[in-house]
């Protein structure tokens, strides 16, 4: 199947999906969590069942006390207290990012290894940035819809995803080495080859991931959710981006390159 | 005699592996336990923020590690199980982490941990009058002022909760060192007819009239304390003086039914997930497919084993990381698979087996050694304090990486033998 041919649908797919979340971002920017934001949130139980979760602005130990006595004198137990200072958002920050470049890095220089060619380590990362954004803008439209906030867990689906991401992208990238050592020809012709003969797995390899997650989403709790729903958004777009985003660029660069080549 | 060709051995030997597994795993066992994270089993996280500028920058390592100790003694005197005290930091901030597992008080260890306990013994004194004792000089001239003597906290022997003879009010008991003991009997014959001043964090607890020289080394704080106070009070003084102020910054509690639920909800989740996942291997493969579930069932049964010998605290994030492991450690398996449909046309059966494995391994290799990057930098083991230190996200992190290296050895060991096996019967 000639997969390399609608490069420009692919463009157009990654480019709506990014687009309408940098369109949430600038217009709604996130639902920030207390891990960044700083503040309390107060989870009570009532006797009939009734679960409440109450948020807000970082407190002093007197005020908490108020709230909890508030609650107290309606009977309700508390069954999760979190406070966070204002300090720690910015170092979460902060690490998030040095994390995010190391392993970016890492994963760079290994398939570079690898694969013996920086074209492939680049075209890699720039599929898992992809992802990264993907994941990162739809959390701005999840928390403006459905009030998903962006946590200390949203940071490692983040950080988790960036190795989705390379996993089939490795897996597609194998399949081009052997079949270009085992028969040659076109790289055009070669990277078609492979996805094709790649599709399979990946798709019976992300069902596998998605049936867990599914069940995460829908029974595993409230304090996971997001959490698993990022890994979803980040598996599915890892699946699509190993083909359509990293061997598409592959295929372009490559195009690119022989062209000059012709023009000198 | 049949003589067991070398798969067949070496399934034998995964076989026993798997028992011995399987005995760790199962709950039958009482040596190795499951050691359920916070979040789980329900506690409390707290972080503190020591305030460490005041220490010279040679004095601070000491100071923070003396911190640690002194936490951590209150903790135990507290009497909470299993606490964990760690010091942090993070651009020149330090910081104490406390986990307090199944604690129901939280406040109260707060107020416990949190209070610098510097106890301090004053004498109070009457200025002297320079100018020769001019009659009308504003009263407030004439206070007394404290003057900090020798004995402080550091001369505590112990400290124990003792009820008032008369009303039955709870108070503190002090034993001096016999050093502090001397001071202590020097101090009260000095103040003979006067008062002296207990100042606990630079606060007057109370400041009794001395009445005759104390010797022996015996001194009782009494002021309007609770009870609750009063062991708090003697916690902190047996434990000793925090040698730096700290201020809580962040505390996350999780309340034991809202983490067992997690727990309940989490199996469910598993349960339902990985029939789904075996399910989809059966259709997808057949007979191949039973053997991959095989195979993940025996990666099940390793994973809890490691988990409970190595001692992976389990979190929610951490269950979270094990179940993606889960959807990943099939996919060796489906990378064989699909190779075998492939090479099953050119040669036989067995053949096809060999070389689909010996091909697909490169690719699940470099896939798995990438995500074991990320893993690693999620982790954090060599604790660089420019990356994530907490607890969830190592959890995650640890849970991950462990399921990879045990999908490694199902998905490739386990089901290449098993197929060798099966596949010449």
């Amino acid at each position: 199947m000639n997969w390399m041919k609608y490069r420009w649908l692919y463009l157009l797919i990654s480019g709506t999906v990014i687009g309408a979340g940098i369109f949430g971002l600038v217009k709604w920017g996130f639902k920030i969590g207390i891990d960044f934001s700083g503040g309390a949130v107060f989870e009570y139980r009532f006797p009939d069942g009734e679960v409440k979760t109450v948020k807000y602005p970082p407190l002093s130990q007197e005020e908490i006390e108020k709230v909890r006595q508030d609650f107290k004198n309606r009977k309700a137990e508390e069954v999760r207290f979190e406070t966070v200072g204002p300090a720690i958002g910015p170092e979460l920050v902060k690490k998030t990012m040095v994390a995010l470049i190391i392993s970016a890095g890492g994963i760079l220089l290994w398939i570079a290894y690898r694969f013996k060619s920086f074209k492939f380590g680049i075209s890699a990362v720039l599929g898992m940035f992809h992802d990264s954004a993907v994941l990162i803008g739809s959390f701005s439209l999840l928390g403006h819809f459905f009030s998903a906030e962006v946590d200390f867990l949203f940071v490692t689906a983040l950080l988790t995803i960036l190795s989705f991401s390379v996993h089939d992208t490795i897996v597609n990238y194998d399949r081009i080495r052997e079949i270009k050592k085992k028969y040659g020809g076109e790289f055009y012709d070669i990277a078609n080859k492979a996805t094709s003969e790649t599709m399979v797995r990946s798709l019976n390899n992300s069902f596998t991931i998605i049936f867990m997650l599914l069940a995460l989403i829908l029974l595993g709790g409230e304090t996971i959710k997001w959490f698993a729903v990022a890994l979803l958004i980040g598996t599915v777009s890892g699946t699509y981006s190993s083909p359509f985003v990293s061997v598409a660029i592959l295929v372009t660069w490559d195009r690119l390159e022989k062209k000059l080549k012709k023009q000198n | 005699m049949l003589r067991l060709s070398s798969p067949a051995k070496k399934l034998i030997l995964i076989f026993i592996l798997f028992l011995a597994a399987l005995y760790v795993s199962s709950p039958l066992q009482k040596k190795f336990n499951l050691t359920l994270g916070l979040d789980l089993a329900g506690g409390s996280h707290l972080v503190f923020e020591a305030d460490t500028s005041k220490i010279p920058s040679e004095k601070k390592k000491t100071s923070l590690s003396s911190l640690k100790e002194v936490i951590e003694r209150r903790v135990n005197l507290f009497g909470i199980a299993e606490p964990n005290v760690q010091t942090s930091n993070f651009e020149g901030k330090d910081r104490i982490v406390v986990e307090l597992p199944g604690i129901k008080d939280t406040k109260q260890a707060i107020d416990l941990i949190g209070k610098t306990a510097q106890l301090l013994f004053a004498r109070l004194q009457t200025p002297e009058r320079s100018d020769g004792g001019q009659a009308g000089a504003s009263a407030t001239d004439s206070a007394d002022v404290l003057v900090p003597t020798d004995l402080t906290g550091a001369d505590l022997a112990e400290s124990s909760v003792t009820f008032d003879k008369t009303g039955g009010q709870p108070s503190v008991s002090l034993t001096f060192t016999k050093e502090g003991g001397e001071k202590f009997a020097k101090i009260t014959e000095e103040n003979l007819g006067r008062q002296v001043a207990i100042i606990l964090d630079n606060e007057i607890v109370s400041s009794p009239m001395v009445q005759e020289k104390i010797i022996g080394g015996q001194a009782q704080i009494t002021g309007s304390f609770t009870l609750d106070e009063a062991k708090k009070l003697s916690i902190q003084l047996n434990a000793g003086a925090l040698p730096v102020p700290i201020k809580l910054i962040e505390e996350r509690t999780v309340g034991a039914t809202l983490g067992a639920e997690s727990v309940a909800k989490s199996v469910k989740a598993g349960i339902v997930g990985i029939v789904m996942v075996c399910l989809f291997m059966v259709l997808a493969y057949g007979k191949l497919g039973l053997v991959a579930d095989l195979g993940l069932l025996v990666f099940g049964v390793l994973t809890l084993a490691l988990y409970k010998m190595i001692g992976v605290v389990l979190t929610l994030p951490g269950i979270a990381g094990f179940l993606l492991s889960v959807g990943m450690a099939v996919d060796s398996n489906i990378l064989i698979f699909e190779r075998f449909k492939e090479e099953k046309g050119q040669r036989s059966v067995a053949n096809a087996l060999e070389v689909s494995f010996g091909r697909a391994w490169d690719s699940i290799r470099d896939a798995n050694i990438a995500t074991l990057v990320t893993a690693f930098i999620l982790a954090n083991p060599l604790d660089w304090s420019f990356l994530h230190t907490s607890g969830p996200v190592r959890g995650f992190a640890i849970t991950l990486a462990i399921g990879i290296g045990i999908s490694l050895f199902t998905g490739i060991v386990v089901s290449r033998n098993l197929l060798r096996v099966l596949v010449k019967k």
